[in-house]
């Protein structure tokens, strides 16, 4: 029916801009008041519990108006994606790595790619100062920051064949903020890895249930890349239908394993734990990919992405209060026994991910920008992937902030503080100025079937306990301990399947940087350089796993903001990058679009390296902490919260491996900021002289839609230059399965 | 087929392709189509060769997950 599309629309003006329509000016003048609305009754609304559904329905709202203008924005003005521009995939598309990608199914990819367990843990621990410093930042962050760098980023590699941060830093900064930045990637990856796994182990450390669960993740996800392989190739689908099915079993299977004989075979120290983990780490990093990787990356992706579906559906059903206070007193005195410091800048570092999170930069200069069909499809997936991970971040804080204050401090402070009884917990609870009672304590253990929930840090068990409310709210039946491990499953799931990727992908970029060095150890297949270097970057991690789970002073308290430091550092990095790229190519007046964002970022960041190497309150700074247990450790003493002098002279060590680890990473990042700024200042003064490793213009040949639905222009245009043009309108408001083969050529 | 019904097979089609292309489970048909394209007559890998390639392939080119 090609030949009855209408016209399109009168053309767009030279700079993109359309004269606006009444209907859209009345359509984006509701969604503007709406999100005023929510946010207006965020704001004002004290002394009483308002619904968790403001704080989506702000969090929605803005997304929408940041999406279709700012984005919009950048897109056209600051970035002047062209798609008359042939993408890297276009020209180089071999079937393999470069390959034109339906922008909906890339979409799913870069997702899949950047979402993880750092917008669902960061946002619980941030729960601490309450509901509104954190949602706030989340919503504005990723608006004017995080969205930013990504599709920024994705821009500038797509526009340089898929080069990754790091190459670019080198080839466009110089050799020095190059090297700068390929050491913090690589740091920072290794303390990433060791608080994620971290955040599984306390989940899972004396809980047989979970235990078993997710050990049996292994054997499903072997059969599952076995089945793939030899059975039925290829039929991933298939597979990862069984691969659910046989996941939730184990999940049932768990319960019953609780109540049995096996339950102690599966209940587990955190000792015990941490060598389980490093010992699979480096079986799964040097196994060929199909074994484990693959399979169990199928079964993550399934998971993350239906339960995050089912949570937001299940807080539409349950219409849950927020019991969390608005903005609490450790925001102020920043006291707070989760981690030290007060709001800023620690909130800022505590919820990376879904706000601003540097290590997205690594995805959208990755494998995204090699698949991309069109250039304008950068907004959708950069901005709006970004936008979604964020979504994923409101939720989480949301999940944290209605369950009860006092069973979320009693589950969130250090063992130190709470002690290892209800009664115990209760009291410590009570001093932190919140209330629970012993028996309250044990119902809410008994309702999750768990021994305990005293001092569960980590994040997993308090967002877990949060989704169980709200799914048995929203779909009844009393189900709250299966849901409960339904959560922590899900999220051990796909952490182990970072640690895998990550590990993985630490020992290819460590093989590649002694490969300079030594040639062999280049060979991916030379079996003695894969496994030292695997076993150097589990080593890595699994060194601070360690320390992490025996820390008398409490792990996630001591590394968490560690962790938020490297990766907002590494953001630092991702936005000097984009700046100075922007200052090269001439877009002086537009650098503030990467500029601001990089500013705040260096700002927070330094200031929390600074408030951690210098402090002098023993709760914040490391070296002060240091010194305190070092003078006590002097004389003989021993100090709460360690138990002897060994605990003494454990965290004399890991405050100064700490200290020392925060300041290198804020001084990798101000070499390559100072770098950057000669770069730029030379290209402002003499801009002749710049060059930029920009591939050259090639004209595209392909047409493909820019955002998720297709206009009727982008219709009429595919349909004008598809030969075979079969019924691309006929059921006009469904495109799902009608643009699906648009690749054709003029 | 009255409308519903036929909104309903193509939301479902809609969602098989999807699926399909998500988990790489085309990837095969689209080979198959190239190499037809690019280089008719000459022989195809079979769909357990195909595959296997395709495995080893991502094997040596990690793909990063974020946190």
């Amino acid at each position: 029916m090609t030949t009855t599309v209408n016209p399109p629309p009168p053309p767009s003006t030279e700079d993109g801009r359309r004269r606006p329509d009444a209907k859209q000016v009345a359509i984006w003048s509701a969604v503007s008041v709406f999100a005023a609305v929510c946010w207006g009754v965020i704001a004002l609304v004290r002394d009483e519990q308002i619904s968790a559904l403001w704080l989506l329905g702000a969090a929605l709202g803005s997304y929408a108006i940041g999406y279709r203008f700012y984005s919009k924005f950048i897109a056209h003005r600051v970035l002047g994606l062209d798609d008359t521009r042939a993408t890297p995939a276009e020209r180089l598309d071999n079937g393999v790595d470069f390959e034109p990608t339906d922008r909906r199914v890339l979409f799913g990819h870069h997702f899949a790619a950047i979402a993880g367990a750092g917008p669902l843990v960061g946002p619980v621990l941030a729960a601490q100062m309450g509901y509104l410093p954190g949602t706030i930042w989340i919503i504005v962050g990723v608006i004017v920051a995080g969205a930013v760098q990504d599709m920024v980023i994705l821009f500038l590699s797509m526009r340089r064949d898929g080069k990754s941060l790091g190459q670019m830093a080198r080839d466009e900064i110089g050799p020095v903020g190059g090297i700068a930045a390929l050491v913090g990637v690589f740091a920072i990856m290794i303390i990433l890895l060791a608080v994620l796994a971290l955040v599984v182990v306390n989940a899972m450390a004396e809980s047989p249930w979970a235990t078993f669960s997710i050990a049996m993740t292994i054997p499903i996800a072997l059969f599952m890349g076995f089945y793939l392989r030899v059975i039925r190739p290829g039929r991933v689908l298939e597979t990862t239908a069984i691969g659910v099915a046989l996941l939730l079993l184990a999940l049932i299977a768990g319960g019953w394993i609780e109540g049995s004989a096996l339950a102690d075979t599966f209940t587990l120290s955190k000792e015990a734990l941490v060598l389980c983990l490093v010992i699979y780490g480096f079986v799964a990093s040097v196994l060929p990919v199909w074994m484990l990787l693959t399979p169990r990356d199928y079964l993550s992706t399934f998971m993350k992405i239906g339960t995050i579906m089912l949570l937001a559906f299940g807080m539409v059903l349950a219409r849950p209060l927020l019991q969390n206070e608005a903005v609490t007193d450790f925001a102020i005195n920043g006291d707070g026994p989760v981690f030290a410091g007060s709001l800023f800048p620690f909130v800022f570092i505590t919820i990376a991910c879904g706000a601003l999170s540097g290590f997205h930069a690594l995805i959208a200069s990755g494998t995204t920008p090699k698949m991309i069909e069109k250039e304008s499809q950068v907004r959708l997936i950069g901005y709006g992937g970004m936008l979604a991970e964020s979504f994923v971040a409101v939720s989480a804080i949301i999940a944290a902030s209605i369950i009860d204050p006092g069973l979320y401090y009693a589950m969130n402070a250090p063992a130190a503080l709470m002690g290892d009884s209800v009664q115990s917990a209760s009291e410590a609870v009570a001093t932190l100025g919140f209330s629970i009672s012993p028996d309250q304590l044990a119902a809410a253990a008994a309702a999750v079937e768990e021994e305990t929930l005293v001092s569960r840090t980590g994040g997993a068990p308090t967002l877990a306990i949060g989704m169980s409310q709200i799914f048995s709210a929203a779909f009844g039946g009393g189900l709250q301990a299966f849901w409960y491990h339904f959560a922590i499953m899900f999220e051990a799931l796909f952490i182990l399947t970072t640690v895998d990727a990550g590990t993985r992908v630490g020992r290819f970029m460590l093989q590649d940087t002694l490969g300079n060095v030594y040639k062999p150890m280049r060979d991916v297949s030379w079996r003695p350089g894969v496994y030292a270097t695997s076993a150097i970057v589990v080593g890595g991690w699994g060194y601070f796993l360690y320390v992490g789970v025996t820390d008398p002073l409490g792990g996630i308290n001591q590394l968490f903001p560690l962790f938020g430091i490297a990766n907002q550092l590494l953001a630092a990095i991702a936005l000097t990058v984009a700046t100075t790229l922007l200052i090269k190519h001439g877009k002086l007046k537009w650098a503030w679009v990467t500029g601001i964002p990089l500013a705040w970022d260096a700002t927070v960041t330094l200031t929390a390296s600074y408030q951690k190497v210098f402090s002098d309150d023993p709760k914040l700074g490391f070296f002060a902490q240091r010194a305190r247990f070092s003078d006590a450790l002097d004389s003989g003493e021993v100090l709460a919260p360690a138990a002897d002098l060994d605990g003494m002279r454990q965290v004399v060590t890991n405050t100064t491996v700490d200290g020392i680890l925060a300041a290198f990473f804020a001084i990798l990042v101000i070499i390559v900021i100072g770098d950057a700024a000669r770069v730029c200042l030379r290209s402002m003064r003499n801009p002749e002289t710049v060059t930029t490793t920009e591939s050259p213009y090639v004209r595209s040949t392909l047409v493909a839609p820019s955002g998720m639905l297709a206009t009727k222009e982008e219709k009429y245009a595919m349909a004008a230059a598809g030969g075979d043009g079969h019924d691309h309108d006929q059921d006009h408001d469904q495109d799902h399965d009608q643009d699906h083969d648009h690749r054709e050529r003029r | 087929m009255t409308a519903p019904a036929a909104t309903l097979v193509s939301w479902f089609r809609g969602l098989r392709w999807y699926l399909r292309e998500v988990t790489g489970e085309s990837a095969y048909d689209r080979y198959v189509e190239r190499e037809r394209h690019q280089h008719p007559g000459e022989a195809v890998l079979d769909r357990r060769a195909f595959e296997r390639r395709r495995q080893d392939l991502v094997g040596s080119q990690p793909q990063q997950r974020c946190c």
